[in-house]
């Protein structure tokens, strides 16, 4: 391969007992070299305690240095890594080879799928162009709003306003929802779950005084009534959030600002 | 846009390179329109589900008179029509059904229209037959509803 690897070295590891054989099915794509993506299989020894941005690891050192994929943290906080693990949303970071995979006689039964997340264009291997994701994010100004002079302390809240907002302060910008919407795949227009969570972080916060502009905004044709409540961006949410009962409610809030 | 996409920051212009990156439909940008500020969407989605509970009361029970009720469906004549539409209960029944059934389904294939079709044109001509559809439908139902005549040979 064009970019180096770590060197091999004959000698097996003294204590390799616990290691199991898994393939990982990649979807590879390189614009520089053929116009095609094309799924490549490569077979690791591996742990199956580790995570599959372990694995992935594993293959750019080892075997293929030209494999192209996000990460910053390997935490689970920063958000590089989500992607179409075994065809479902997931953090490459915080998904347990053990987990999505039947282990028999030390072999998984199964390839691991690992694909670029959908709906965004596909620059390299595992890498999107996230700009229409943070533009949808941009345009429902997720910052705090207020008006009058600024205190001199801190904006006081209680615990029970705190509490209103707490699920939808959880998003790390993944896209891991917006990216399993089916209404996103086909019109990348829509806000998409995730600019619609962040925009539920400031409606439902007492402390900022935007929220009547957020509504307007998401009332709009590409706004929250695009939503069909398939519930595919709540599955995949890594940070657990209800990203679908957040939408909801901002719908709520319409129609009894309305009504 | 499809160039800017691709100049990443060491200034490599992958434009040049010859194979197609595909790109998801309708991409949302800086340019994307800002919003129309009205509640027709909202409106819309609220019609969906209040005219969605009504159609069921409405079909089922249009469905069972129909179909069930009193020997079946064939019973159904032109005599039958004529007679129940001499009631404006039934006249009434029909126009309401006719017209919440209709623009139900429109609403929905719109959704359906903004939901698939990816180029503006495409959805201006779809959406522009289903509305013209719509309409005709409507007011042919409507004509035939309020202008039934029984004693027609």
């Amino acid at each position: 391969m064009a970019t180096p690897t770590l060197e091999k070295t004959d000698e097996a590891p003294a204590d390799a007992g616990h290691l199991v054989t898994v393939t990982f099915r990649i979807r590879r794509f390189n614009p520089e070299e053929a116009p095609d993506a094309f799924w490549e299989d490569f077979e690791l020894r591996i742990d199956p305690k580790e995570r599959v941005l372990d694995a992935l690891h594993q293959i750019k050192w080892e075997q293929d240095g030209t494999l192209t994929f996000r990460r910053s943290c390997a935490h689970g906080i920063c958000g590089s890594d989500a992607m179409r693990i075994n065809g479902k949303n997931r953090l490459a970071c915080k998904t347990l080879i053990k987990d999505i995979t039947d282990i028999k006689d030390g072999v998984a039964a199964k390839p691991v799928t690992v694909e670029a997340i959908k709906g965004l264009t596909v620059l390299k291997d595992l890498v999107v162009d996230m700009d229409p994701f943070f533009q949808a994010y941009r345009d429902v100004m997720p910052f705090l709003i207020t008006s009058g002079n600024e205190p001199t302390r801190e904006r006081l809240q209680s615990s029970a306003d705190r509490e209103r907002f707490d699920d939808t302060t959880k998003c790390i910008l993944c896209a891991a929802c917006t990216s399993s919407c089916p209404v996103f795949w086909n019109d990348g227009q829509y806000f998409g779950p995730a600019a619609i969570v962040n925009a539920h972080r400031f409606i439902f916060d007492s402390r900022d005084e935007g929220g009547e502009q957020r509504l307007e905004i998401l009332n709009d044709r590409d706004g929250v009534w695009r939503c069909r409540t398939t519930f595919n961006c709540t599955d995949a949410c890594p940070r657990g959030i209800e990203v679908t009962k957040a939408i909801q409610e901002v719908k709520r809030a319409l129609i009894t600002r309305r009504f | 846009m499809s160039t800017e996409v691709f100049k990443v920051e060491d200034g490599t212009d992958y434009a040049a390179h010859p194979a197609p990156v595909i790109e998801p439909p309708r991409a949302r940008t800086a340019r994307t329109p800002k919003a129309t500020r009205t509640n027709f969407e909202l409106y819309g989605w609220l019609f969906m589900r209040v005219s969605g509970v009504l159609l069921v009361v409405l079909v089922l029970g249009h469905l069972l008179i129909q179909l069930v009720l009193e020997g079946g469906v064939s019973k159904v004549s032109f005599a039958f029509v004529a007679g129940r539409w001499a009631s404006p209960f039934w006249q009434a029944w029909d126009l309401i059904m006719l017209w919440l059934a209709m623009l139900h389904g429109a609403n929905g294939l719109r959704t359906i229209i903004n939901d698939y079709a990816e180029r503006d044109t495409t959805r201006f001509w779809l959406k522009m037959l289903l509305y013209t559809a719509t309409v005709f439908t409507v007011l042919l139902g409507t004509l035939v509803i309020f202008t039934f005549d029984p004693n027609i040979r």
